[in-house]
């Protein structure tokens, strides 16, 4: 059996890891277009900050490859062929698969801005050779403009901020990482942000660029030295584009498999069911993708397994503030707001849809798990589990299995 | 393999294991002096509510989502246990995030802490079951 990953990030290595639980002597080729050993996207932040390394952000060990019998190949893949199961390189090659993975993940979305490219210093922020080439031009007199004030954009602030003379995030949005969070809490992430030392401007929008300065819709003028364009990402399906069902991402199933046979999909290409909305959707995200690839590699392989309890999650924080959320922010809420902490808690028809926590998050993943498992809320104590989150909300019965060691009856 | 099991009618709610998983990591000879008002952040956390009470720790699932989902590769599953390298944890918090026990917590060292089931400090049995007075957490082989 010969497997084909392309894609040498979360998703590709969790394919690998499935694969060979399930068979040790397949052949699996991995192709990349990063020249580098598999490593952790998010942390790319982290490392203009100083809080990790190049050593560090490995995603696994150095052994990695050798010891799943894999081999890496550098190259892009711009075609796939589903009848003579072949993918081509660019450099002419082609490598014939049983079995293939796509895992190709996404790409910064930059909109076609007028005068955009007589911009010197402009910059993605999507990968770790967007985070060295941006950390060559770091120095203490740069003044920053970040457009985007969603997840990337804002931890490409926290990672530059003290290591440049100003940092400007600009959003057409009223309120920052609108995509995860609610008004009052954005309210109060932006607070913290901007103790900080972080500039905003919402609600507004670039009209143009003249050389290093940025024309707003309002005529106001931002001058910087070095522009980081962060609007959003764009799923990598144009492989498959012919070849399988294809919304906004790659259509798969809960078993990572396309619609196309032997070919499967996993990570930030894709497009799933979110069982807290019931909606298709691109759930982009690190946990997602590992457990995605983990699922279509063991089902490559021949073995059986199922990941159908996908929702967005995300984890993120700023300066010491954390921030958690998950799920889709449906139907009645639970509110607390004090001491700088905030909780929402979102329900209906007997489940927990979403949440959303900021400084105090302390046990999170109990309201994650009554997402994730649609548990009926009449058979917990809801009541307290809104304002403790914990294992005392279940009952007895469930604390056995889940403590002691028993069998679900 | 042999696992910390929560026998939660014996429980008295007396928090000698969260002590005891506290002193576990301190490398100090005497509990009383090295404990004595220091504020402990231990990986084993008493649950307790009108009467009820339950330790909390690492259940070293089969198919841990922390394992799966850590962002940097920090976290790992060997020979059964999930263990942290400190070196790579950058705190970003997707383990709490995932964790459905509540098992995994903040450290005041800029990295989370789970329980490793005292495999880095401790030989044998873990500090918290061989510190409960009345077998409430246990250590065993079950199937
Ligand atoms: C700055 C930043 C911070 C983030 N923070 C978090 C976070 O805190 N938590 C979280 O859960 N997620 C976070 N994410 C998202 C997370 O990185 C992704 O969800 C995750 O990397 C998805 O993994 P993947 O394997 O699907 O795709 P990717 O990591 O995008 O990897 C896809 C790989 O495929 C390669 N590729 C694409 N097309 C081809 C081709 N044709 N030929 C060859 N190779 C190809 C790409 O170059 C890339 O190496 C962050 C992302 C960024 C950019």
């Amino acid at each position: 059996m010969k497997y084909v990953i392309i894609g040498n990030s979360a998703a590709g290595v969790g394919a690998v890891e499935g694969i060979r639980q399930i068979d040790i002597f397949g052949e699996i080729v991995i192709i990349t277009n990063e020249s580098h050993h598999t490593y952790s996207r998010p942390l790319i932040s982290y490392f203009l900050f100083g809080k990790t390394t190049e050593e560090q952000m490995r995603y696994r060990g150095d052994s990695f490859y050798a010891e799943n019998h894999c081999t890496l190949i550098q190259g892009t893949v711009t075609e796939v062929n589903a009848k003579t199961k072949q993918v081509y390189l660019s450099n002419g090659n082609q490598i014939s698969f049983d079995k293939l993975l796509v895992a190709t993940g996404s790409t910064a979305f930059v909109p076609p801005f007028e005068g955009l490219d007589l911009v010197d210093h402009k910059y993605t922020f999507m990968s770790f050779d967007d985070a060295q080439k941006l950390n060559n031009v770091l120095s203490q007199n740069k003044q920053v403009l970040i457009v985007g004030a969603g997840l990337i954009g804002l931890k490409c602030a926290e990672g530059i901020l003290k290591r440049v003379a100003h940092v400007t995030v600009l959003d057409l949005a009223p309120k920052i990482l609108s995509s995860i969070l609610d008004d009052d809490s954005a309210k109060l992430v932006q607070f913290h942000l901007e103790n900080m030392g972080l500039s905003f401007r919402l609600s507004c929008s670039v009209k143009r660029f003249e050389y290093n300065t940025a024309i707003l819709d309002n005529g106001d003028r931002i001058p910087f030295d070095v522009l980081v364009l962060a609007v959003g990402v764009r799923p990598n399906t144009g492989l498959l584009k012919e070849v399988a069902q294809i919304d906004r991402g790659i259509f798969i199933n809960e078993k990572s498999e396309t619609t196309t046979p032997d070919i499967y999909a996993a990570g930030d290409c894709t497009q799933t069911f979110d069982v807290s909305s019931g909606q298709n959707k691109i759930m982009a995200l690190l946990p997602n993708a590992y457990i995605q690839g983990e699922c279509a590699g063991i089902n490559m392989a021949g073995g059986k397994k199922s990941f159908d309890k996908a929702i967005p999650m995300n984890a993120i924080g700023f300066f010491g503030l954390h921030i958690i959320t998950a799920g889709s922010y449906n139907g009645d809420a639970y509110t607390e707001n004090k001491n700088g902490n905030y909780k929402r808690l979102f329900y209906s028809e007997n489940k927990l849809n979403g949440y959303i926590l900021v400084g105090n998050v302390e046990k999170a993943g109990i309201y994650t798990s009554l997402i994730r498992e649609r548990t009926p809320l009449d058979t917990i104590d809801f009541v307290l589990v809104c304002e403790k989150p914990g294992l005392m909300a279940f009952t007895k019965n469930v604390r056995m299995v889940k403590l002691g060691g028993e069998k679900i009856k | 393999m042999k696992r910390v099991y929560v026998n939660e009618k014996w429980c008295l709610g007396c928090h000698l294991c969260e002590y005891h998983c506290a002193f576990a990591d301190m490398n100090e000879k005497d509990m009383a002096r090295a404990l004595k008002n220091v504020k402990i952040k231990p990986k084993i956390k008493i649950e307790e509510r009108d009467g009820v009470s339950f330790a909390v720790s690492c259940r070293h699932c089969q198919e841990p989502l922390c394992v799966k989902g850590c962002i940097t590769g920090a976290l790992t599953r060997v020979d059964g246990v999930v263990t942290i390298n400190r070196d790579k944890c950058v705190n970003c918090y997707t383990c709490i995030l995932i964790c459905p026990y509540g098992a995994i917590s903040s450290s005041d060292d800029g990295v989370v802490q789970k329980c490793e089931l005292c495999i880095k400090t401790v030989v044998g049995t873990p500090a918290c079951v061989r510190g409960c007075p009345n077998g409430a957490i246990v250590f065993e082989e079950r199937q």
